[in-house]
């Protein structure tokens, strides 16, 4: 191995903004993709689990689309594929004119893939509960709605935080798909800094070290979210 | 390099400790002898320099001269060599190479000058710059044309960079659209969703050769940067470079260079520039 290390390059003014910047569309692919996969989840995740025959047929095709298709496929049909089947002039508006396409795509992208690993835990989250309190519930008068309003939903969602916190760091990961299609994120910025300097282990490492600090540091809120959200006597004692 | 004592001293002391060989090799040949395969990294889509063709076997101008280096590796070693072929682009070709990986890349790789801090190259093999290409209709004919337009540009390559420097140069506001490779840059083109693609002019004429609408597109402009390619080797590492050079120079002067070149460029229609003539008769040195 003869290769000349170069610490001062990730320093260097021009190569350091990159980094940034890169670590910029990081937080906001993920943290976006994030809310767009915690709203469609829980919808769908719910859905699975409801009485209606349709609903929940619907919501299983949904799980099973959108978590069997790889996220890079899935990423690259939403970019080169979908402005070709809708209508022309819509078409025409989401490659040239839609505003920051790469950054929407990847978010859209991204946040329904991690939208049906959500509805999986949020699926197995009200399942966990068991059939007892659901039926004690109906015993009681409740009607379906309530059912999950007041015994379900509050006790399924305090028991998923731990799992939940995998997918979270995991859609910091899959963010980097997202150089696929053109958005500039950490790891594209990073391959950038490799390609203008061949200094390439050093600018990887960079972005190694930057990935897992996110990592620990979503694993630490995730742990104090652990703490207040834990049922007392349920299953989940760490 | 502070990291690297420790490997060093390591690899100094495995020396001292093996027995020493016939001819004493290092490096690259050193490596080639011990395990008796040549490791060449190639590309999977720089037609006609370095492809997979229909039984994904790589093929190509700068395949064919790999193998008279690989010939003459052989017949430095007195023994017979199996080849192992790994895949690389644009983002892993130099890291491979400086990691070890591969003994010898071959592709459509420019050599240039920051790139020799990490790699080394051998003679030039062919040359080229980068163009644009656009749609006929287009109405493009330079880079002076590209204002409010949107272009497609390849991450990682010298074209990239050309590009950019150009649109600075002429303070133009051109959207660019960074895409992974040759084909993601054709797909853009074709859906319409960037006006230009620019590469090595070479390329854009496999490109466009391969397209399913060969006719709908044109490469305009003059040559925004000068891209020699060369097979790349090892940096420091001059017996291995050596007998890359001498194998090349051997296929220069002989004038076996027309009989390959023509194989893979007829087929295209393009014919040897002056330039390369040159280049070929500057490095088919006597032996």
């Amino acid at each position: 191995m003869n290769y000349n290390w170069n610490w001062g390059v990730l320093f260097e003014e021009e190569y350091l903004g990159w980094l940034i910047s890169g670590l910029g569309w990081t937080f906001a692919v993920a943290l976006a993709a994030w809310v767009l996969a915690l709203a469609v989840g829980v919808l769908v995740g719910v859905g699975r689990t409801l009485p209606s025959r349709p609903v929940a047929a619907l919501c299983t095709t949904y799980v099973e689309l959108f978590r069997n298709v790889p996220l890079l496929v899935q990423l690259f049909l939403w970019y080169f594929v979908m402005p070709e089947i809708v209508p022309d002039d819509l078409g025409r508006w989401m490659k040239r004119d839609m505003p920051n396409p790469e950054y929407v795509t990847a978010v859209i992208g991204l946040g329904l893939y991690t939208a049906s690993r959500v509805a999986e835990q949020v699926r197995a989250g009200i399942n966990a509960v068991g059939p007892g309190l659901t039926s004690a519930a109906y015993a009681n008068g409740f009607s379906t709605a309530q059912t999950y309003r007041y015994v379900l939903l509050p006790i399924s969602f305090r028991l998923i935080v731990p799992p939940m916190t995998s997918e979270f760091l995991t859609i910091f990961k899959n963010s980097s798909l997202a150089l696929t299609i053109g958005l500039l994120e950490l790891t594209a910025q990073s391959q950038q800094i490799a390609e203008y300097t061949f200094q390439g282990f050093e600018a990887f490492t960079a972005a190694t070290v930057i990935y897992v600090v996110i990592a620990l540091g979503a694993t630490v809120i995730a742990q104090t979210l652990e703490k207040y959200t834990r049922i007392p006597g349920f299953v989940g004692k760490g | 390099m502070e990291l690297l004592k420790p490997a060093a001293a390591l690899a100094f002391a495995l020396a001292l400790a093996a027995p020493a060989s016939a001819q004493d090799r290092t490096g690259t040949l050193a490596k080639i002898d011990a395990s008796g395969e040549i490791v060449i990294g190639h590309r999977e889509s720089s037609v006609p320099f370095a492809y997979l063709d229909e039984n994904q076997k790589p093929v190509g101008y700068s395949i064919d001269l790999c193998m008279k280096v690989v010939d003459a590796v052989s017949a430095e070693l007195g023994k017979e060599l199996s080849v192992k072929y790994v895949p690389v682009n644009p983002k892993t070709r130099i890291a491979l190479m400086a990691n070890g990986t591969i003994d010898l890349e071959c592709g459509s790789t420019t050599n240039n000058l920051t790139r020799q801090e990490q790699v080394e190259y051998l003679p030039t093999t062919f040359i080229t710059g980068t163009k644009l290409m656009v749609r006929k209709d287009s109405g493009i004919s330079s880079v002076a044309d590209l204002d409010g337009k949107a272009v497609a540009l390849a991450q990682g390559t010298t074209n990239e960079r050309a590009v950019k420097a150009a649109i600075k140069e002429l303070g133009l506001d051109v959207k660019v659209l960074p895409v992974r490779d040759h084909a993601e840059g054709m797909l853009s083109l074709e859906t319409d969703r960037v006006d230009v693609y620019a590469t090595d002019h070479i390329l854009l004429f496999g490109l466009i050769a391969k397209s399913k609408t060969p006719d709908a597109f044109a490469v305009v402009g003059d040559f925004l940067s000068f891209d020699p390619y060369a097979l790349m080797v090892r940096r420091d590492d001059s017996a291995f470079e050596l007998i890359g050079k001498k194998a090349l120079a051997e296929v220069f002067r002989s004038g076996e260079i027309n009989g390959i070149y023509a194989k893979w460029f007829d087929p295209l229609d393009v014919a040897q520039t002056d330039l390369l003539k040159a280049a070929f008769q500057l490095n088919a040195l006597p032996e």
